[in-house]
């Protein structure tokens, strides 16, 4: 796995004085589900804007599916799928006419974005839901279908900004479910959460605290590392060092 | 192009889907016309006329009757001198004073010509221009039949209107004008600042700014929709109006159109700007409703004439965009002017929307950092 998809080096994000990001270096390799972890406020956001395409490094490389990130944002945008906490689903609109509309800002044509709908609405089991508005869908389903639109470009990356906040532990379990499927299609997944029993299940894991990343390796090595019987322990004993 | 059809698309399906937003749109334009409308236009029905005759001849007698005889007016009182002109106004039942001028009926004879004094209570406009509209369509009759009989040396007796205490009137026939430029604001500010701030809310926007869409397609794409259903507003408001109250278009229709077009841009760059300041819906609507409603209302001489009112609030006005459309639109509607004698107002509008514009792209822009 050294193919890498993202590469960062020396990334610095300043806003005025304020260092929000202070020298960044890590690698992603593609397929891999890695797990961005840290406080509130240690910069995790701050620096998903940057891999997107969102906002540009005070200074650094960055690049992200082959694409320079302070050269050429926009490219990365088509590159990548994006799903957040919130709900990213127009609950006015039908399931499929959410599809419809993904895929089409995404530049697929009319004929491939049906062909995955029905693709898509069998595998999740939703072929009766098609027609209906996603106001009238449970949360659980919303949220797996929300992660199925974010990769239905079948993007080189999907940031998933802690995708499972407020999903009972079944749907959570699923969801997980699917994102392994997701990285074993060869799609990385970048993931943000603050549960830390799913930071078990990435592949490597990075933990940020006040704007620097103080561990990034596999759980079971970090483990070893801090002496820890779970990511959780590493995690406070990093984060909190008092 | 076809991403962006896509998103705009998708703004239709919000719209239709959503009965409250329909009812904005199309409900209250209907409502409004049909309000102000009918609520202008009551007919005259023995309305209170007081006569001061200064000259008492056959020919004062003679008007004086047929005035009372068409049936519109009833007389209150027979007044003596001008003096109780005001009281009889302050008592509330005499709508109009016809005054006769001294030696009314010589003078017609001798010189071809008298005058006729028309005073009404402008504080009730409307109807103070319905009854010296009837008092005049009387006098003009009672002219030709006087006329008719000396047809090589027709005389003419001029009539002269005096509003009292709102003596220019601006406010007749605001209505029309006043309903479009308050709609427009209705549904351009707030209807785009409610929708953008929407998708501020649920997340949506987060999704839509990582995409493809550049930030320019997705402020257009939510904007487009309400270009596209004011303008068909403005002509729904225009055929109603000319439909149910007769109210045709003196001036050329494209050009009110096209100023209608430009008041429309300038109230979605309105809109995107508030949607930029406010982080919710309710702080949307708030900022909508009372920086931009309220002023329509009350400041941009729809209802109250700028010319009545006190300087600090003029100059007030002299900020808002709805001053200067009203302007041109009722130049347009009512006068007939062109393009020659609106042009100031125009440039005016056009600077504010390339202002508003710039500003939102700047806020837009700030935001995204």
């Amino acid at each position: 796995m050294n193919n890498s998809v993202i590469t960062v080096r020396n990334l610095v994000k300043k806003f005025g004085s304020f260092v929000a990001n202070d020298n960044l270096n890590f690698e992603v390799y593609a397929g891999e589900i890695f797990g961005f972890l840290g406080a509130n406020g240690a910069g995790k956001t701050t620096t998903i804007r940057i891999l997107s395409g969102l906002s540009a490094p005070t200074s650094g490389e960055v690049i992200v599916a082959g694409i320079n990130a302070s050269k050429k944002p926009e490219e990365i945008k088509k590159q990548i799928g994006y799903m957040s906490q919130k709900f990213s689903l127009y609950e006015d609109l039908t399931v499929k006419e959410n599809i419809m509309l993904y895929g089409g800002i995404y530049g697929m044509s009319k004929s491939l974005i049906k062909e995955r709908t029905e693709n898509l609405l069998e595998k999740l089991n939703f072929r009766d839901y098609g027609n209906k508005l996603i106001a009238d869908l449970p949360l659980g389903l919303r949220q797996k279908l929300a992660f199925s639109i974010a990769v239905f470009h079948e993007p080189k990356i999907v940031f998933l900004d802690e995708p499972t906040g407020g999903v009972d532990p079944i749907t959570r379990r699923q969801f997980w479910e699917m994102i392994y499927e997701t990285a074993s299609r060869g799609i990385t997944v970048f993931v943000t959460t603050h549960y830390m029993d799913e930071a078990e299940y990435c592949d490597r894991i990075s933990i940020m605290s006040e704007a620097k990343i103080v561990a990034l390796d596999t759980p079971e090595n970090l483990k070893k590392l801090y002496n820890a019987a779970t990511v959780e322990d590493v995690f406070i004993k990093i984060a909190r060092p008092n | 192009m076809k991403r962006f059809l896509g998103f705009v698309k998708k703004e239709f399906l919000h719209i239709f889907r959503d009965y409250r937003t329909l009812f904005i749109i199309f409900g209250i334009p209907v409502a409004q016309i049909l309000i102000f409308g009918f609520a202008i236009s009551t007919d005259v029905k023995n309305a209170g006329v007081a006569f001061l005759d200064l000259s008492k001849d056959e020919t004062t007698q003679k008007l004086t009757d047929k005035i009372i005889s068409s049936g519109f007016f009833k007389r209150t009182e027979n007044l003596v001198s001008y003096d109780e002109i005001e009281d009889i106004f302050r008592k509330g039942k005499t709508k109009e004073v016809i005054i006769f001028e001294k030696n009314f009926e010589k003078k017609l004879q001798n010189e071809g010509k008298a005058s006729v004094s028309l005073i009404a209570d402008g504080a009730e406009p409307n109807t103070a221009t319905l009854v010296t509209n009837y008092t005049m369509a009387i006098i003009s009759g009672f002219n030709t039949d006087i006329s008719g009989i000396r047809a090589n040396n027709p005389i003419l007796i001029q009539p002269e209107v005096k509003m009292l205490y709102n003596p220019e009137l601006k406010s007749q026939h605001m209505f029309v004008p006043g309903v479009i430029t308050m709609i427009l604001i209705l549904i351009c500010a707030l209807m785009t600042s409610v929708t953008i701030t929407r998708e501020k809310e649920f997340g949506t926007m987060e999704v839509l700014l990582v995409s493809p869409l550049r930030p320019i397609q997705i402020i257009l794409g939510k904007v487009v929709p309400y270009f596209l259903l004011s303008f068909i507003n403005v002509i729904l408001i225009l055929v109603l109006s000319w439909l149910v109250f007769g109210l045709s278009v003196k001036g050329s229709i494209i050009l009110l159109l096209a100023e209608s077009m430009l008041y429309i841009m300038l109230s979605l760059s309105v809109g995107i700007l508030i949607s930029t300041i406010a982080s919710s819906m309710q702080a949307a609507i708030f900022i909508s409703l009372v920086g931009m409603m309220l002023p329509t209302i009350l400041l941009s001489g729809f209802i109250y004439p700028i010319e009545n009112m006190d300087d600090i609030y003029r100059y007030i006005s002299y900020l808002l965009p709805p001053r200067y459309f009203i302007t041109i639109i009722k130049s347009i509607m009512i006068k007939g002017t062109g393009f020659l004698y609106v042009w100031k107002e125009t440039l005016v509008l056009l600077s504010m929307t390339v202002l508003f514009i710039g500003l939102s792209v700047k806020k837009f822009k700030v935001r995204l950092e």
